[in-house]
């Protein structure tokens, strides 16, 4: 029993802060909010370089053959730097995916590439319907071998529009079926959606889009459940970061912003805020590291389930409260868009809904629980 | 990271289990379809049985008193060289957990949580020897005289005056929320030896017999109708000069040591854990002839409230991780005293409402109880406990000032 890190996840988080620190300053951030790509490829490059995009791919396809708590470990970091792009998408919609139902042979052709950040993926899962469950798949497949013919719409789609590859979910008449579809064809159309984050979530027209089957035919759904799972502790983990340093932000502000003729942060109305700021951002850290932990040593399936979803639940609410406080305790200047702790208020909301809010997920928790 | 047991600690689980499973009276045992409540309340436990009138309670406590000395188990925390098991402080955890997951009660009180721990680290040779080994035995059982009507939050403001008389101290004034005063043999108390000193420096920590002439424990009953703390009046009441711990006008810092020891809130994480767990049975079988009808807001804040239990236990988890590195918890222990009262308010707050109108009957054996009126009592029960053992404002200040390093008001 221990809840703290490794030697090798102190050293991981160390040298993720460092780097981004160096490379993703907030005029960074700021700059790829107006950015058409959303994204700078050099320091694309350079992440790529640190070994960060094949952080959990084993060494034989070109990762690094980390595990998943050390893959949070650096999610988490990328949440604090609000790092902007396709990292998330490309991994957890990428080569995860790919992991987990990829032939070996497609293994190897995508893998290497993920990791090398040659290629970027993304995870087309949800469409207007907005759900997240099974049912809300109906996208059209028609699957001739192992060529996937799909048609309808995928919307929230991170980064589509700089993807190379789309994994997505549609329905033949077999189920749920995954297919891997190049974005680089007539078939494939996505605009970028004007979001809260100013992150690119897209809507994909998919008409008539060619792909290849991405394990078997109506065999999808199965095969994204450990894929969802993963992508929303990742969701959680960016969260931790993200509420992490909001926290801090607020807390250095409170030690300098002077009325009163003192720091409002000797006020207790200020110190209390702050005081429930830290318990929920550890709150949410615990939480996420269970999950990430229960997915990592392979847990039970049922304990792993109920974890990811109290996970979500958690770190969905609590950061939301992390940076309200944020917002309150800087006063009007919070507001402004010059001043940074809107960044950070801005992207929470975007996290806490992907892959469900708290009441979605609660209310799996409550079905777990058998209630 | 890692929730899961070593192979040591797995085994020294099994040992507290077995042992548990062997040696805990039958009355201590839960009761299926039974509640057996969060925590031990204020009148209860294993205090009270050991004064009961009741001769079947009485010899259950002495069983499991015995039981555990026997083992050597009634103080984990205390080193050996002193009777204490010498546990380290994930064996304590572990022990701790597991005796929370039996509903066990915990023998000694503050005898062994308390008192015992600040005599081995400030106590004279003679008060170790006098009091230490009938703490163990179960022999006698202390009470905290530290709370004045005056010296609340503001502990360091407390009047009652102890002067020297030759070889005695003669102390005047008044304590209250002496818990379980009503069931002790002896006080440990701070006094006021020094009232020009500033107001932490001339505070003495000094320990006397509850039965000394002049000092009267009145019950003070709570909102729950309970007789479990008291006011405690001192009227020329001596003690002799050798009772005090510690150096004379130093009694502040004596006394602050004795809180730095184990807060993890574990015992509370497994109560609401397994207090959801009943409930959830219940409900499942006769309990839902008292369940609301519009009930699906309620399940929801349950499963909120079995969330919220899961981050209390990791913040206990994490606790154990800091001392089990060898480090002190700093504003740790703050959090989980805050969350997890707050928590057990909104719990209590949670199951009741699940009853509907049924939530009003407090009779725990009206046939219109709900699992003995146990959510209802406990939403009673539950409220001195965001305020006790520093008030969860004392609380958040610290968070913020030792924690953040903001700077004090």
């Amino acid at each position: 029993m221990d809840l703290g890190l490794n030697e090798q996840q102190e050293l991981l988080k160390n040298s993720a802060r460092e780097f981004l620190e160096n490379e993703c300053p907030e005029t960074h951030v700021r700059e790829m909010e107006e950015d058409e790509k959303g994204y700078s490829p050099v320091l694309w490059q350079k992440m790529a370089e640190q070994g960060w995009h094949g952080l959990l791919v084993p060494e034989q396809y070109g990762g690094a053959g980390f595990d998943f708590v050390d893959q949070m470990v650096l999610v988490e970091e990328l949440g604090r730097a609000l790092v902007p792009g396709p990292y998330m998408s490309s991994v957890f919609g990428g080569a995860v995916p790919i992991l987990e139902a990829g032939s070996e042979a497609q293994k190897q052709e995508f893998l290497p590439k993920i990791a090398a950040g040659e290629v970027i993926f993304s995870l087309a899962l949800t469409e207007p319907s907005a759900r997240f469950d099974e049912a809300g798949i109906q996208a059209q497949a028609t699957v001739s071998g192992n060529d996937v013919t799909i048609n309808g719409t995928k919307l929230f789609v991170p980064d589509a529009h700089v993807a190379d590859y789309l994994i997505v979910a549609a329905r033949s008449s077999k189920g749920v079926t995954l297919a891997i579809v190049p974005t680089k064809q007539a078939g494939v159309k996505s605009t970028v959606l004007q979001t809260i984050a100013r992150d690119k979530q897209c809507e994909v027209v998919l008409n008539n889009a060619k792909g290849t089957l991405l394990g078997a035919e109506g065999a999808g759904w199965a095969a994204l459940a450990p894929v969802i799972q993963k992508y929303t502790v990742a969701e959680c983990a960016y969260l931790v970061g993200l509420a992490q340093m909001d926290f801090e932000i607020a807390v250095d502000y409170a030690k300098e912003r002077v009325q009163f003729g003192r720091p409002i942060g000797s006020f207790q109305a200020i110190q209390h805020k702050c005081a429930d700021m830290v318990t929920d951002v550890d709150g949410s850290r615990f939480i996420m590291y269970k999950a990430a932990w229960s997915i990592a040593s392979g847990q039970p399936a049922g304990e792993t389930s109920i974890a990811v979803n109290m996970a979500k639940a958690w770190c969905s609410e609590a950061t939301r409260r992390v940076v309200a406080h944020g917002q309150q305790i800087h006063g009007g200047i919070g507001f402004t868009k010059d001043y940074k702790i809107q960044l950070f208020y801005r992207r929470q909301k975007r996290a806490e809904l992907a892959f469900g809010d708290a009441d979605f997920h609660r209310e799996l928790v409550a079905q777990q629980l058998g209630l | 990271m890692d929730w899961s047991d070593s192979p040591e600690q797995a085994k020294f689980r099994q040992e507290v289990r077995g042992f548990i499973q062997q040696k805990l009276p039958e009355p201590y045992r839960p009761k299926a379809g039974e509640a057996t409540g969060e925590g031990e309340g204020f009148a209860g436990g294993w205090q009270a049985d050991r004064k009961s009138e009741d001769p079947k309670r009485r010899a259950t406590a002495q069983e499991w008193a015995t039981a555990l000395a026997d083992k050597g188990w009634i103080a984990p925390a205390w080193p050996k060289e002193y009777g204490g098991a010498g546990l380290s402080t994930i064996e304590q955890f572990i022990y701790n957990q597991e005796m929370a997951e039996a509903a066990a009660p915990s023998v000694g009180g503050m005898g062994v949580s308390m008192l015992g721990p600040t005599l081995i680290v400030h106590g004279s040779p003679e008060q170790k020897k006098e009091h230490l080994s009938r703490i163990l035995s179960g022999e006698v059982a202390w009470a905290q005289g530290y709370s004045e009507p005056g010296a609340g939050s503001d502990l360091a403001s407390l009047q009652t005056r102890a002067v020297r008389d030759g070889d005695e101290y003669v102390i005047n004034g008044q304590k209250i929320w002496t818990s379980g005063a009503h069931f002790a043999d002896w006080l440990f108390a701070l006094v006021r030896t020094d009232p020009q000193a500033p107001k932490h420096r001339g505070i003495s920590f000094m320990i006397m017999d509850i039965k000394s002439p002049g000092l009267t424990v009145r019950p003070l009953i709570n909102m729950g109708w309970e007789h479990g703390f008291n006011e405690t009046f001192f009227e020329d009441v001596r003690v002799p000069a050798k009772n005090i711990v510690g150096e004379e006008n130093r009694g502040w810092y004596v006394g602050m040591t004795l809180l730095d020891f184990e807060r993890s809130g574990i015992a509370g994480a497994v109560s609401y854990r397994r207090g959801m767990g009943e409930m959830k049975e219940f409900l499942s079988g006769k309990g839902k002839s008292y369940r609301r009808q519009d009930w699906n807001t309620t399940r929801l804040e349950l499963a909120d409230r079995a969330i919220e239990t899961e981050v209390l236990f990791n913040f206990a988890f994490r606790i154990v991780t800091i001392q089990n590195r060898g480090q002190v918890p700093n504003y740790e222990a703050s959090v989980n005293k805050t969350f997890g009262s707050e928590l057990h308010q909104r719990l209590s707050r949670t199951q009741s409402k699940a009853w509907g109108l049924y939530a009003n009957v407090w009779d725990r054996t009206s046939k219109y109880a709900p699992m003995q009126a146990a959510h209802i009592h406990d939403y009673v029960g539950s409220v001195p406990h965001s305020i006790f053992s520093g008030s969860n404002e004392i609380q958040r200040n610290v968070i913020a000032t030792r924690g953040l390093g903001l700077p004090r008001g």
